[in-house]
């Protein structure tokens, strides 16, 4: 008995250090993750971003290097916070705030403590980092643009939040990401992928070495430098035209399917978002909930296109074998159905066939041509689902499927949705808006700018795209294989034969531009606005396609003007010029150049805010931009000039 | 077990196996923890690896030496052994050198010895011999004082120097007491008053006395030997006080570090962010040794791999905290490893030496394997937070020489003794 208390008490020694051993390393192990390691540093190296150039080479953004403070707030010793504040140029409530946010995101993980150092106090910082632990200075890559133009072609970077960094690992707090346009739409390509050092720390926090001989450490891979689409002397000419106004163009190479410009209005400076100023700045423009700068009205714009989907009526009409290009059709200064009337601007008893109803765009042609298409397809619902995959086939309706980071669908109806207006009875009367693009047809601007390509190129259009190079890659397929529409080649001709007389003697008539042959068409969109819960008529839109030359098309292009009233008033004029600067490289109308930068919509756009009635259209007189603004729009369009 | 007449078999070579085991394994360790930068020169006496190797390779020699020595020479000389060992501790006060608050070392030049790791095996000697003495009844309370004061003197000594941990160590000759005939009710006593204390500290003392009253009373009632009324209420009188005191005790004797040791150990304080402070102060070590174990999972992060042990993330790392190098770098698998050794040691010594003849090396054997086991219950329950901290080496493992040096001396002695068994004399 007396021999087995030591024996005892050692097996059960053993006994009680085996089952803690196997609580502490086997039961309770923390999973080992060299990320979650606090005994090892982690130091990033951001591979230098890739740059952004046009289509002709010029270098549109580049990189400078900014600073940021960071912070593990486990690591924080106690500091003189009075100093470190005013290093900073922060105030103590501010440091508090961060610290206590930056605790809340993980006490073990680096937070942004203070973003975009400038190079001044960087340098005046970085002398005394050592004093405060847990604390320390990451390099990062800002953007740098060469340009002031395109900040909705471009985009932005910013730092990542919690929910992209709990999407994707590969990033951390305080990383940049492209926010927006192609920094967005490639962010992938122009980041690269960033290295990693892992250094072995001791218990006072200093580096000892590299980690295992840095074998799990990481190269930076560099980030990839890619050619846009966009020409940025037609981008910038496009936008300065489309100062004081409100709206979208796009225009694209035809024969590619390559955006030459993407101009959005208003738009803004790129260099706002840049460096310690940006979040200020991205509120300012955000909380503009009237012009929307931030919002790209070029692809994210649903507007009722109006009078150029008459040209898709007229094919959709051609390829049904509806009617024939020489069938006539009388213009009662309208057009009658059933107890409804819809006007038309043609003299009482004009009689249009195809080519003179795209040139006088007649409202009476159309719709009895868009009454034909449904009527003589053995139903109206048969007619319209017909008439409806047309359409589509001309990208309209659908999302386009390309590079840029946002669009939208627009709306193309077929029966189906219809069915829960007229459940029952559905007879082609119904729908006659929908003749003249107005009703339930709604595209945006980048739609209607490829349904022209689709146009010019007689049957088929390449998906509309911004990337023209990667380096050392292939454009994907979907950019370089043509995408054939459904209708047949040969009914193109006099559609476009019309469109060429809308410039020579029809609605464009004084738009023309000496030796190029342009095939356009104008639209004139009523649109209302609900003011204090009643519906009310706002000036109409003013919108126009167009491609150049017929025969050998080079630019097809797609512009709104909101609120600018008939579409060569304000369209026709900006879509006339772009195609004039693409295809000449100057400008000989440089009247509707001067027109254009001296009248401003600001005052349309301010009416329905103002609080009081307001007259519209033909009864409102234009507003012209002060002498001062109007030398500064002159000397932008000479330095655009000049720089050619 | 090989066992011939041959003279160079008779040692026990499963003790000495299992001993080399130890030290090679454990310098190793000392090598991941104190190595830095990545050139290692293994001779580098200003490292601490350089200098445990040297060491080590010392312990040769020392061990041919002791292996050299007439057995009968240890039994008859552990009386002046025990006299020069207290002689030195003595010294202490005279010529002590004081490190990390105790004063424990002689400093000869840039050596440094610690002459209380020597007198553990000088009182084991003595303790074997007057237990062994034909005049000598443990039963009687005048020899049970005598051979109390025998073990009392070094560990009073190593106290007033500062060095409770090794003052513990001398608790282990309660086990060869025991074994050599102590008292039942010292056993019955010392474990009460180790549960009373526990309990009291952790649930107050009225929770611990109505314990102590509830035991009394059941075991009058479930017992044949039925308690006089006297002796239950002297037992709860005595629980009542004993819970006081050590209340007392805890509060007013103690000091505050080792109160602190005592609150984290027994998990007294509650509140989260004093916690947390605790893990930033005096528990930073236990903190980050438990944190190094448990990195090290089941197999562990491999030889000179570990991240906290290269970062030196636990302190004292090759000395007391050498365990936590074994927990990160070899896993569950080598820390059983270890703990196993361990318990076979232990095991094959007190095989040994319930197996001798004489019952001085019978006594002897148990004080090596109790004072080896005492070092092992606190040293690795310490490191694993079973044990409040208390600062005392890994036998044979933790970085030192006079450590390496008196363990090998505690066990080549008994080695030694062992082999002299079937001599008669």
């Amino acid at each position: 008995m007396r021999q087995l208390l030591l024996f005892i008490s050692i097996i059960a020694v053993g006994i009680l250090f085996l089952s803690r051993l196997f609580y502490l390393q086997v039961y309770n192990a923390s999973v080992h993750n060299l990320f979650e390691d606090n005994a090892i540093r982690k130091v990033y190296d951001y591979p230098k971003r890739g740059f952004v150039y046009d289509r002709d080479g010029e270098l549109l953004v580049a990189n400078q290097p900014s600073y940021d403070v960071m912070v593990i707030p486990r690591e924080v010793e106690p500091l003189d916070t009075l100093e470190f504040c005013s290093l900073l140029k922060i105030d103590k409530k501010k440091f508090i705030d961060t610290y206590k946010k930056a605790y809340r995101y993980s006490p073990r993980l680096p937070s942004v403590f203070v973003s975009h150092l400038s190079k001044e106090d960087y340098a005046v910082l970085q002398e005394k980092m050592r004093k405060f632990e847990g604390f320390y200075i990451q390099k990062r890559s800002l953007r740098h643009y060469q340009t002031t133009i395109g900040a909705n072609v471009l985009g932005d970077i910013g730092e990542v939040n919690n929910a992209i960094i709990n999407r994707d690992p590969y990033y951390r707090m305080g990383d940049l990401i492209g926010k927006q346009g192609v920094e967005a739409s490639y962010e992938k390509t122009l980041r690269g992928v960033k290295g990693i050092k892992f250094i072995q720390k001791d218990r006072f926090n200093r580096n000892i070495g590299p980690y295992k001989n840095g074998e799990f450490d990481t190269i930076p891979e560099q980030g990839k430098d890619i050619t846009i689409t966009i020409d940025a002397q037609l981008q910038a000419y496009g936008e300065l035209l489309m100062k004081n106004k409100r709206g979208g163009v796009i225009a694209i190479e035809p024969s590619t399917g390559e955006i030459l410009a993407m101009i959005a209005a208003p738009t803004y400076d790129p260099n706002l978002l840049v460096g310690r100023q940006r979040s200020k700045n991205f509120t300012r423009l955000l909380r503009d909930t009237i012009a929307k700068p931030l919002f790209n009205r070029s692809i994210q714009g649903v507007y009722e296109p109006g009078s150029p989907f008459k040209l898709m009526n007229a094919l959709i009409a051609l390829e049904e074998n509806v009617l024939n290009v020489t069938d006539k059709v009388t213009c009662y200064k309208g057009y009658k159905y059933g107890n409804s009337f819809m006007k038309c601007h043609c003299n009482y008893g004009a009689r249009n066939d195809l080519i003179t109803g795209i040139q006088k765009s007649c409202n009476a042609y159309f719709a009895t041509a868009y009454r034909k298409i449904l009527d003589n397809n053995g139903s109206a619902t048969d007619g319209i689902n017909a008439w409806s995959k047309h359409a589509k086939s001309f990208g309209l309706g659908k999302f386009l499927n390309n590079d840029l980071y946002v669009g939208q669908k627009g709306r193309i109806p077929d029966r189906d949705y219809y069915k829960r207006i007229y459940p029952k009875t559905f007879y082609s009367t119904y729908t006659i808006s929908n003749a003249i693009g107005q009703g339930e047809v709604a595209t945006t601007p980048i739609q209607l700018a490829n349904m022209t390509a689709a146009i010019a190129n007689r049957g088929h259009f390449f998906t509309p795209h911004i990337i023209k190079n990667i380096e050392g890659e292939t454009l994907p397929e979907k950019f370089t294989k043509p995408k054939y529409t459904t209708i047949s080649k040969q009914h193109f001709e006099p559609v476009i034969e019309g469109m060429l007389q809308v410039y020579k003697k029809g609605t464009a008539a004084s738009l023309q531009v000496k030796d190029i042959d342009i095939c356009g068409k104008t639209g004139t969109v009523e649109n209302y606005a609900i003011i204090d819960s009643v519906k009310t008529q706002l000036t109409d839109h003013s919108i126009f396609v167009a491609f150049a030359p017929k025969d050998d098309p080079k630019i097809a292009i797609a512009v709104f003007v909101e609120n600018g009233y008939w579409g060569s008033r304000f369209a026709g004029k900006v879509a006339s010029l772009l195609i004039e600067k693409h295809i000449k490289g100057y400008i000989t109308r440089t009247d509707l150049e001067e027109w254009l930068l001296k009248h401003s919509l600001e005052n349309e756009y301010a009416k329905p805010y103002s609080g009081e009635p307001f007259k519209i259209n033909g009864e409102t007189s234009m507003q012209i931009v002060d002498e001062q603004e109007y030398y500064q729009l002159k000397k932008k369009l000479n330095q655009i000039n000049k720089s050619q | 077990m090989v066992r011939t007449t041959n003279r160079h078999f008779k040692f026990d070579w499963i003790t000495i196996i299992l001993f080399f085991l130890l030290v090679g394994f454990g310098w190793l360790n000392i090598l991941s923890a104190s190595h830095t930068g990545t050139d290692i020169s293994y001779f580098d006496v200003s490292q601490p690896y350089g200098k445990q190797l040297i060491f080590i390779l010392l312990t040769f020699g020392l061990i041919i030496l002791l292996l050299a020595i007439d057995a009968k020479f240890y039994e008859r000389f552990s009386s002046i052994i025990y006299i020069i060992a207290m002689i030195s501790l003595v010294g202490l006060f005279i010529f002590g050198k004081n490190v990390n608050g105790a004063t424990s070392w002689y400093a000869f030049g840039g050596m440094t010895l610690q002459p209380s790791e020597f007198a553990k095996t000088a009182t084991a000697l003595a303790v074997a011999k007057y237990l062994s003495d034909l005049n000598t009844n443990i039963n009687s309370l005048k020899d049970q004082i005598q051979t109390f004061i025998i073990i009392l003197i070094p560990a009073v000594l190593v106290l007033l120097q500062n060095d409770t941990g090794s003052t513990i160590v001398y608790m282990a000759f309660f086990f060869v007491l025991y074994r050599e005939g102590l008292p039942k009710y010292y056993l019955t006593i010392g474990i009460s008053i180790i549960i009373l204390a526990v309990l009291s500290l952790k649930f107050g003392y009225i929770f611990s006395s109505i314990i102590t009253a509830v035991f009394v009373v059941g075991y009058h009632f479930l017992s044949k030997k039925k308690l006089r009324i006297y002796q239950s209420i002297f037992i709860i009188i005595a629980a009542i006080a004993i819970s006081f005191g050590v209340k007392f005790f805890y509060q007013s004797i103690l000091k505050p570090h080792q109160q602190d040791r005592i609150s984290l150990w027994l998990r007294l304080e509650t509140d989260p962010d004093k916690l947390e402070k605790m893990k930033q102060t005096f528990a930073y070590n236990l903190n980050e040794s438990e944190k190094a174990i448990s990195s090290g999972g089941f197999t562990g992060r491999g030889f000179m791999e570990g991240t906290r042990t290269t970062g030196k993330f636990v302190p004292e790392q090759h000395t007391d905290y050498i365990f936590s190098t074994v927990g990160e770098e070899w896993g569950f698998l080598g820390s059983a490893f270890v703990v196993i050794v361990f318990v076979l040691l232990l095991l094959r010594i007190l095989h040994l030496a319930e197996i001798q003849k004489s019952q001085f090396s019978r006594a002897y054997g148990y004080g090596v394997a109790s004072i080896i086991f005492i070092h092992f219950l606190v040293n690795i329950g310490m490191v694993m937070g079973l044990i409040p901290t208390i600062g005392i080496p890994l036998p044979l493992f933790s970085y030192g020489g006079s450590g390496l040096w008196a363990f090998t001396i505690l066990i080549f002695i008994f080695i030694k003794l062992d082999s002299n068994r079937i001599n008669e004399w």
